[in-house]
């Protein structure tokens, strides 16, 4: 296997593993610094002897930031497997989706000061990270319409995963949106610090990330596992907790527009926002029925569901030759890849895939 | 389709990976030059903006010796770990506890340059900006060639036991990508100190 044959959930937690080297180690020095000004007198963020509490800001944010595509890489990792299986077609674009990844691996890492836009900043800075911001959009769109592309034609087979990630696209779309208004610094202005970015980060994490760890979860259950999960309460486990997501995230959106800051526990009543936050807290009820479906799916799957045997989705990656749950040493000798879909040229040596790459 | 050609192109790959050990080194080495590169921005961010004494150009003196012996045990530990690829364990032996020596002549100039700050000029990691910085940067890279004598003392040990042979060479190497990051960083350190911040 080469790099040009690895698979892109292979890619993209590469990218997201050397983000993790360059980004969390930042975080390591700003944190011995913060340990250095509380136990033995030093002033780096200290503002009584000249030190500068905005540099703090700029040392998490340097980690803070590359540290959101660490979460959200591997969430791209599992769309990037799972919507060509369920579209019978392979991934669109695969040059190109390896280079958008690397590409926000880099960019990720010049952007963290759009965290900080109410701080003050001047405009030369504020400018940079404006522009840097809405560079970042430009690699992550190229994903979202290459997973598009992925479906558009294909046999698009609607089982519990593809559902995720269907959902994954809308709503990982809706978020880097908010994400783009939030990233122009004079709407950050207004913005900031409101619920608007909690509902935005939470469309990001819960909407995107946890969505598509949702997918991924049912996607390689029987691999895992060695049992088919119950399909039907996959997709109640679906319909509910969607619901509940945008009962609670789309809703929360509103109170930060009217002006509820974050990071309050009680406000006085007559602001206006009480409605919209009784909204938002009945959508949690539905997320936690959601979750208690999938566990309730997951005891009794495990306990018994049907076997799943070694590749229940036809697909095309390696995993699925080996048996359902796999042996502890994967593979008795190395597998000799010759394309990026190497179980398909097991299954089709009359037609295999290195003929078109 | 012709099979037959697409195995003889197959065969023809060779695998040409680098070792495990260098990767993890090399990811290591990176890991630490962002925490570097932190802690140097900041020094370089505080240059000139202590509110109280001692000052900088008051009190530092470029250990110009020191410096030389941290920077020439790049070069002895290079020749060492030839001699060991080429067989030659007395020779290892003995440049590879140079570069010991040299490092530790290192660690001795920080030591006695902070035992002057502290004593006689009053600076310590309190006292200002300066202190905060100065001990913070020079601390953490000695720190780096504390970690380094440790490891280099362990393969010393193991020399002296008799249980280093030439095929350790490639682990020896790893080692040695450490070191050099060390005495790189050195550099940095001593041009953002003592050049710059002077």
């Amino acid at each position: 296997m080469t790099l040009a044959k690895m698979p892109l959930f292979a890619w993209l937690n590469l990218v997201m593993a050397g983000l993790v080297i360059l980004a969390v180690s930042p975080l390591t020095a700003a944190q011995i610094m913060l340990l250095i000004d509380r136990y033995l007198g030093g002033h780096f963020f200290g503002t009584q002897a000249g030190g500068s509490a905005v540099i703090w800001m700029h040392f998490f944010w340097i980690f803070g930031h590359p540290e959101v595509y660490v979460l959200v890489l591997p969430a791209f990792a599992f769309v990037s497997e799972i919507i060509p299986v369920f579209s019978r077609k392979p991934i669109f674009g695969y040059s190109v989706m390896v280079g958008a990844t690397v590409a926000i691996g880099f960019i990720s890492m010049s952007v963290w000061a759009h965290h900080m836009f109410t701080v003050g900043m001047g405009a030369n800075a504020n400018t940079f990270f404006v522009l840097s911001t809405m560079a970042i959009a430009v690699p992550t769109g190229i994903k979202i319409f290459n997973w598009l592309a992925t479906m558009w034609g294909g046999k698009i087979q609607v089982k519990t995963p593809m559902l995720f990630c269907i959902a994954f696209l809308f709503q990982f779309l809706a978020a880097g949106l908010t994400g783009i208004m939030l990233g122009v610094a004079p709407f950050a202005l207004h913005l900031g610090n409101s619920y608007f970015v909690v509902a935005h980060f939470h469309y990001v994490i819960v909407g995107g990330i946890l969505f598509a760890l949702f997918g991924a979860f049912y996607y390689w259950f029987p691999k895992m596992s060695g049992k088919m999960y119950s399909e039907t309460l996959g997709k109640l486990h679906f319909w509910v907790f969607i619901i509940g997501f945008h009962l609670t995230f789309d809703f929360m959106h509103i109170p930060g527009l009217l002006g509820m800051p974050r990071r309050i526990y009680s406000y006085e009543p007559g602001r206006g926002w009480d409605t919209w936050n009784f909204i938002v807290t009945i959508g949690v009820f539905f997320q936690a029925a959601g979750i208690l479906v999938l566990l309730g799916n997951l005891v009794w799957s495990y306990l018994r569901g049907k076997a799943a045997g070694s590749d229940p989705w036809d697909a095309w990656t390696l995993e699925w030759s080996t048996n359902s749950p796999p042996p502890a040493y994967n593979f008795a000798s190395i597998p000799v890849v010759k394309s990026r879909r190497p179980l398909w040229d097991l299954k089709h040596p009359a037609d295999p895939d290195w003929n078109y790459e | 389709m012709n099979a037959r050609s697409m195995t003889v192109a197959e065969a023809r790959i060779e695998w040409d990976r680098p070792e495990r050990g260098r990767i993890g080194m090399l990811s290591l080495i990176a890991a630490e030059a962002a925490i570097f590169t932190i802690f140097v921005v900041a020094y370089l961010f505080y240059v000139g903006k202590s509110l109280a004494g001692p000052m900088p150009k008051d009190v530092l003196c470029a250990p110009i010796f020191y410096t030389i012996c941290l920077l020439s045990s790049s070069l002895t530990i290079h020749l060492a770990a030839r001699s060991l690829r080429r067989g030659s364990i007395l020779r290892f032996g003995s440049l590879w506890l140079a570069t010991i020596a040299m490092g530790a002549a290192f660690l001795y100039g920080t030591a006695t340059e902070w035992h002057r700050l502290v004593y006689q000029e009053g600076l310590t990691i309190s006292t200002n900006l300066f202190g905060t910085t100065y001990y913070s940067l020079v601390g953490l890279h000695g720190f780096h060639v504390i970690v380094g004598l440790l490891a280099l003392s362990i393969v010393m040990v193991f020399t002296l036991l008799g249980d280093v042979r030439p095929e350790h060479a490639e682990r020896v190497d790893v080692l040695s990508l450490y070191w050099h990051f060390v005495d790189g960083v050195w550099i940095v350190v001593y041009t953002v100190v003592y050049v710059i911040g002077r």
